[in-house]
C-alpha cells in the first residue's frame, strides 16, 4: 500500500509551506504523487527520482572530462584543498538545512575560510538597512489573521512565491480577517504590470529606480505635509490615496523584494521602507518583511548569528575572531578582486548567479560544488559532490522568510551511499582534524553527541 | 568518571548552613559524595572559597529575539570580542554573546545553570538549536503564556482545568520548563498597536484583564504542581510611578500556597523587579521606590524576586513586552526590531546605553542595588541583570562587588555627573549594608535553585547533589580591602567542576563538559475539548502544521526530563 505522508515541508521558496501531502510507494523509495504543492514544489519532489541524478562524486580529469570517484576520495580532496588554501570561500546555503550550515561552520572555522550565503547577492542590502534601522516585523500568521492592507513593493509573489498569497497574504480567511481577500486592500508598487499587480486594488506603476523618492513621498504625506504633483511617476492623488489607506489600516503589512533592494538606492530603499513602517506605527499597527527567496535562506542568517554574531559575509580567516564587512568580505567582491584561492559552492548555483568575471577568477583555483543536482556550477567544477535533498530525503530545521523555524521531514530514503550535507561536512571536518593531528570537538551536533574535548587536566 | 577531591577550601553552602568552614568536597561519577578513595585527583582549594555552581533564574541567552539582537548589532562585536582560546570555538560579542561565548563565560564565572527566560512557543525549535550550541552549562526555557489565545480564552471563562491541560501540552511539546508571563494582556494588545498599563485594562477582543490572567496562571501552575512557580514580568515596565502597579500585582499572590513535590515555596516569581520599582510621574521627578516594593516582598513568603540590576553598560534590550520596546525606541530613537508571533506573543529589541552621566540611568543603577540590600531574605532575592536588558550577565561579579562593598558603591557614585541628583532620588548613599559571601551564595545558588524546584540537584554541596563546584580566589578569613579583587575573583573561577568534570582551570576553559537541556514532561488527564481546540486552531489560525510544531527529540540531545504527573 502506498503511504500518504501529510504536513510535509516544501524545499522550494521562502514561503516554506508545510502542508504538502506526498504519496510514497510501498517500499518508501519512490514518490508517486504530491498534493497541495505549487508547480515548482511538485517538480522538486519528482525530480529526486530522475535517472540523470548523480549518485557519486565526480572529479575533473586532466583531459577535462569528469570521472566518478568515491566519497572518501572526495572528502580527502576537499579537506586537503581547504587546508592548503590561504583564504577559501564557502558560499551558498539557499537550499540546505540548519544542521548542514552548522557542520559547514565548523569546517570553515577550522579552515579559516570566508563563509557567505546567497543573501550576499540577494537580501544583502536589506541586512545593511536592518543593521542601521532595525526590523519591525511579525510572523506570517499575523498577516493572515490581521492584515487588512498589504503592500507588495518590488516583489511578485504570484511567480516567485506561488502559494504566498493563498497561504498568508491576499486570499486566506484569518481570525480577524474572516472575509479574506474581500477584507484586504492590496497595494502593489512595481514598474511592471506583474501578475501580482493585476491582483492589486491599487497598482502604483513606479518609475524604475525611484523607490526612495516614493517612500519619501509616503512619509511626507503620512506626516501631513504637501508633496509635488508627481513623484516617481505617480500622481499626487494616487500617492495620497495609498498613504491614507495604509494609515487607516488596522494592520498594515509591507512585503518587499529584489525589486526594492536591488534597484537604485539599494539598502537606502530598505532603510526608508523601515522608517515608513516605524512612522506608520505611530498611527496604527504596521509590519515589514523581506520576501526571502529560498525555503531556508533565512537559516544561515540565524545559525551564523548565534555562532559568530553575523548573518553573512563572515571572514573567519583571522582564526581568532570573525570579521564582517560587506564590500570587503562579500563573495562577489572577493571574487572580483581575485582574493580567494578556493571556492566551495554549497546548495546553490554560483555558476548561474555570479557575474562571469567573478567566476573566471574563481575558476583559476580549486572549485568544488556540493549539490544534489547537476547545475551550471557543478559542470564547471573540479569536483562535484552530490548529497541528499533536504526536505525530501533528509529532515532538518529550516527558517521560513519570517524566521519561524520549521522542522522539515524526509519522505523517502536517499540514494544509497549518498550523504547529507551535514554528514559530508562532518567527514570533511574529521579528515581535516586527522590531517592536522588535532582533536575534533563537537558541541552536541545531531547524531554524534559526544561530549567534551580531551584536554590535560 | 574520575574521582575528585576539592581539598581544604572555605566551603560556603547555605543549603546546609555551612559558612566558611574549612572542608573537603568529594566527587564521584558526577555527584557529590561523602568520600572518595586515595586515588582521587586532588584540587587544592586552600585559602580559597568553595561554592556550588551558580544558578541563573532569568536571562535571555537563546532564541529568536536574542538572535535578532546578535544579527542586527554588528557593532556589539567590534573590538568587544576577545580572541578565541586555542582549541575552542570563536567567542563573539559583548551584550549578546554568541552561544559559544555564552557557555564559556557562564562557566568561567562558575555558573552551572541558566534559565532562558522567554521562549516564544512557535520558535521553540530555534531556542533548542541555540541551547544545544551553548556548551557546558545546563539550560531550560520558559515558554510565554500570558498573551496566548488559548490561555486568554480559557481563563476568561474561568476554566483552570482546561488552561492547565493546554499549558501541560505546550510545555511538553516545546520542551519547556514552566509558565512565563510577560506584560499579561499588554503584548496581546500590542498586536493592534495597543498596551495594558494597569491591571484593569481589558485586553482587546478577549475582554479579560491582566489581573485575571495573573491569578488564573497562578492557579494553573499550582493545579499542575510544576517545579517552578509562575514567573512574571509585570505590566507597565520601565515607567515612572509604576511601583503601584507592581505592588498591586504582587498582592495578587496573597492567599495562594505552593503545591508541588519539588520543595518550592513561592507561587510567584517577580522578575527584574528593578524595572518595576519606580516612583515619580515623569523623568524629571523619577525616583526610587525600592524600599516600598521590598518592604512588601519581605513580608510575603510566597513571593521570590530577582533584581535586574543596571550595570551602566551599552547593551541590547529585548523582551516579549513588544509595546515597551516600541515606547523605548520613542525615547532613544535607535534602531528597533519587533516580531509579533501569531496567537502567542511578540518581542521587541532596541539597543540601549545606560550612561553613568544620565541621571535616570544612575537612579536605575541605585534602585537595583537598593533592592538587593533591602531584602531581608536572600533566599528569595536573586542576582540578575535580566541579561542583556539591564546589562550583560558577565557583570554579575560587578554586582556582587557593589552588594558586598559600600566603598565600591560610593566609588561608582563618585563618577556620576549627576551624583547629587541621584542621591536625592534614591537611598543608596545612606545604606551601609554589605552582603556577606554566605548571602551571595544564597542569592546566586541556593535561593534560585530552590525557587526553580531543583534544590535536590543544584545550589548546594551536599552528598547526592550534582557535582558542580566553583572555587574562587578569595580568602574568607581575610577578604581583600580592594573591592575590585572581589569582582576579579568571581569573574574567573580558579576552578569550576561541572557534573564532576573540570571545565575551568585558572579562568580558562578546559573542556566542553556535559551540557544538558532540562525540560518538564507534564501529564494531565486526557482532555478531549482542549485537544480539539488545539487541532482546530492549528487548522484555521496557525501557519504551521501541528505535526511540525513539537520540538523533535534530537534537538535536545542530552535531555534531563522532569516528569510532572497530575493524575499520580
Amino acid at each position: 500500500m502506498p503511504k500518504l505522508i501529510t504536513q510535509v515541508g516544501c524545499p522550494y521558496c521562502g514561503s516554506s509551506c508545510d502542508d504538502l501531502e506526498v504519496l510514497v510507494s510501498d517500499d518508501g523509495k519512490k514518490i508517486l504523487e504530491t498534493h497541495n504543492a505549487c508547480v515548482i514544489g511538485n517538480e522538486i519532489f519528482h525530480h529526486v527520482s530522475s535517472p540523470s541524478r548523480p549518485k557519486k562524486p565526480r572529479m575533473r580529469q586532466p583531459d577535462g572530462t569528469m570521472k566518478e570517484i568515491s566519497y572518501d576520495e572526495a572528502v580527502d580532496f576537499t579537506a586537503k584543498t581547504l587546508l592548503k588554501s590561504k583564504k577559501p570561500l564557502i558560499y551558498g546555503f539557499g537550499s540546505t538545512n540548519c544542521e548542514g550550515m552548522s557542520a559547514v561552520a565548523r569546517v570553515a572555522e577550522k579552515a579559516g575560510a570566508v563563509l557567505d550565503n546567497c543573501a550576499s547577492i540577494c537580501h544583502g542590502p536589506s541586512f545593511l538597512a536592518i543593521f542601521d534601522n532595525g526590523y519591525p516585523s511579525c510572523t506570517l500568521g499575523e498577516v493572515k489573521n490581521r492584515a487588512d492592507v498589504v503592500v507588495f513593493w518590488g516583489c511578485n509573489p504570484m511567480h516567485a512565491h506561488p502559494r504566498h498569497t493563498s497561504r498568508y497574504s491576499i486570499f486566506p480567511r484569518g481570525f480577524f480577517t474572516t472575509k479574506g481577500q474581500m477584507q484586504r486592500t492590496i497595494i502593489c508598487v512595481d514598474p511592471r504590470e506583474t501578475d501580482t499587480a493585476k491582483l492589486a486594488d491599487m497598482h502604483l506603476m513606479i518609475k524604475q529606480g525611484h523607490d526612495y523618492d516614493l517612500f519619501d513621498a509616503f512619509r511626507t504625506v503620512l506626516r501631513g505635509h504637501p508633496i509635488p504633483e508627481e513623484v516617481a511617476g505617480i500622481k499626487r492623488e494616487k500617492i495620497e490615496e495609498a498613504a491614507e489607506a495604509m494609515k487607516k489600516a488596522r494592520f498594515c503589512m509591507i512585503f518587499f523584494g529584489m525589486g526594492c533592494c536591488h534597484t537604485d538606492g539599494r539598502n537606502h530603499n530598505i532603510d526608508i521602507a523601515i522608517s515608513t513602517t516605524r512612522d506608520l506605527n505611530t498611527y496604527t499597527k504596521a509590519s515589514i518583511m523581506a520576501m526571502r527567496g529560498h525555503y531556508n535562506i533565512a537559516g544561515p542568517g540565524q545559525v551564523w548569528s548565534w555562532q559568530f554574531g553575523f548573518p553573512y559575509c563572515l571572514d573567519l580567516s583571522k582564526g581568532t575572531h570573525a570579521h564582517m564587512n560587506p564590500g570587503e568580505t562579500s563573495s562577489i567582491d572577493l571574487a572580483m578582486r581575485d582574493e580567494v584561492d578556493c571556492f566551495v559552492n554549497v546548495g546553490t548555483d554560483a555558476g548561474a548567479h555570479f557575474p562571469i568575471a567573478a567566476i573566471k577568477h574563481l575558476k583559476k583555483h580549486p572549485f568544488i560544488t556540493v549539490d544534489p543536482n547537476i547545475c551550471m556550477a557543478s559542470e564547471i567544477s573540479d569536483l562535484h559532490i552530490p548529497v541528499r535533498v533536504v526536505g525530501v530525503e533528509e529532515p532538518g530545521v529550516v527558517y521560513r522568510m519570517d524566521n519561524v523555524p520549521i522542522q522539515f521531514k524526509k519522505v523517502i530514503d536517499g540514494p544509497e551511499g549518498v550523504p547529507s550535507d551535514e554528514e559530508l561536512f562532518d567527514m570533511v571536518y574529521k579528515r581535516m582534524c586527522e590531517l592536522t593531528q588535532t582533536e575534533p570537538f563537537w558541541i552536541l551536533a545531531k547524531g554524534h553527541a559526544q561530549a567534551s574535548t580531551p584536554t590535560e587536566h | 568518571m574520575a574521582e575528585l577531591l576539592v581539598k581544604g577550601g572555605f566551603v560556603i553552602d547555605p543549603t546546609r548552613r555551612i559558612d566558611g568552614d574549612v572542608m573537603d568536597v568529594a566527587i564521584k561519577d558526577g555527584k557529590i559524595v561523602e568520600k572518595v578513595g586515595p586515588g582521587a585527583k586532588v584540587i587544592d582549594a586552600k585559602g580559597k572559597v568553595v561554592m556550588a555552581g551558580g544558578v541563573d533564574v532569568h536571562a535571555h541567552v537563546a532564541g529568536p529575539k536574542v538572535n535578532v539582537g546578535r544579527l542586527f548589532r554588528p557593532e556589539d562585536k567590534l573590538f568587544k570580542s576577545p580572541n578565541a582560546q586555542k582549541n575552542y570555538r570563536m567567542e563573539m560579542g559583548f551584550s549578546i554573546p554568541s552561544t559559544f561565548k555564552t557557555g564559556y563565560d557562564y562557566a568561567r564565572m562558575g555558573y552551572s545553570f541558566v534559565m532562558e527566560a522567554a521562549m516564544p512557543p512557535l520558535h521553540s525549535p530555534h531556542v533548542h538549536e541555540e541551547i544545544h550550541d551553548t556548551p557546558i552549562i545546563d539550560e531550560a526555557a520558559l515558554p510565554v503564556f500570558a498573551n496566548n489565545w488559548f490561555v486568554l480564552e480559557y481563563l476568561k471563562n474561568g476554566e483552570i482545568e482546561n488552561s492547565a491541560a493546554y499549558v501541560a501540552w505546550l510545555i511538553t511539546a516545546t520542551k519547556g520548563y514552566g509558565i512565563k508571563l510577560v506584560n499579561p494582556g499588554g503584548t496581546a494588545a500590542w498586536a493592534w498597536g495597543l498596551n495594558c498599563l494597569t491591571l484593569q485594562d481589558p485586553v482587546p477582543y478577549f475582554d479579560i484583564t491582566p489581573a485575571e490572567i495573573i491569578t488564573g496562571l497562578i492557579k494553573t501552575n499550582e493545579y499542575l504542581g510544576l517545579p517552578h512557580s509562575m514567573h512574571i514580568h509585570q505590566n507597565n515596565l520601565g515607567n515612572p510611578g509604576n511601583y503601584e502597579v507592581t505592588l498591586e500585582s504582587l498582592k495578587l499572590a496573597e492567599g495562594y500556597k505552593a503545591k508541588n513535590k519539588f520543595g518550592r515555596e513561592q507561587v510567584m516569581h517577580s522578575t527584574h523587579i528593578q524595572f518595576h520599582s519606580y516612583g515619580g510621574d515623569g523623568w524629571a521627578n523619577f525616583e526610587s521606590k525600592a524600599k516600598e516594593v521590598m518592604d512588601y516582598v519581605n513580608t510575603q513568603k510566597n513571593i521570590t524576586v530577582d533584581l535586574g540590576c543596571v550595570t551602566l553598560d551599552e547593551t541590547t534590550t529585548m523582551t516579549a513586552d513588544g509595546p515597551f520596546e516600541h515606547h523605548l525606541n520613542g525615547l532613544n530613537h535607535l534602531k528597533w526590531a519587533n516580531v509579533d508571533v501569531e496567537l502567542e506573543t511578540a518581542a521587541g529589541v532596541v539597543p540601549y546605553v545606560y550612561d553613568k552621566d544620565i541621571k535616570v540611568c544612575g537612579i536605575q543603577w541605585a534602585i537595583g542595588l537598593e533592592l538587593g540590600l533591602y531584602a531581608k531574605d536572600p533566599m528569595r532575592t536573586f542576582i540578575t541583570t535580566d541579561h542583556p536588558n539591564a546589562g550583560p550577565f558577565t557583570r554579575y561579579p560587578r554586582i556582587i562587588k557593589w552588594l558586598m562593598s559600600k566603598k565600591a558603591r560610593e566609588a561608582t557614585l563618585d563618577t556620576f555627573k549627576h551624583k547629587d541628583k541621584v542621591i536625592d532620588a534614591t537611598n543608596i548613599h545612606g545604606i551601609d549594608t554589605e552582603r556577606t559571601l554566605y548571602e551571595i551564595a544564597q542569592m546566586t545558588r541556593a535561593g534560585p535553585a530552590k525557587a526553580l524546584g531543583f534544590s535536590r540537584m543544584f545550589g548546594g554541596l551536599a552528598p547526592g547533589m550534582d557535582a558542580d563546584v566553583a572555587v574562587f580566589d578569595l580568602n574568607y578569613k581575610s577578604m581583600p580591602s580592594d573591592p575590585e579583587k572581589i569582582e576579579q575573583a568571581f569573574q574567573r573561577a580558579s576552578w569550576f567542576i561541572k557534573s564532576g568534570e573540570i571545565v575551568v582551570k585558572n579562568g580558562d576553559i578546559a573542556s566542553h563538559g556535559n551540557k544538558r537541556t532540562i525540560w518538564v514532561n507534564a501529564k494531565v488527564k486526557e482532555n478531549p475539548q482542549v485537544m480539539r481546540d488545539i487541532h482546530e486552531k492549528f487548522l484555521k489560525d496557525y501557519t504551521v502544521g501541528i505535526l511540525n510544531y513539537p520540538v523533535h527529540d534530537y534537538l535536545a540531545p542530552h535531555p534531563l526530563v522532569i516528569d510532572v504527573d497530575v493524575e499520580a
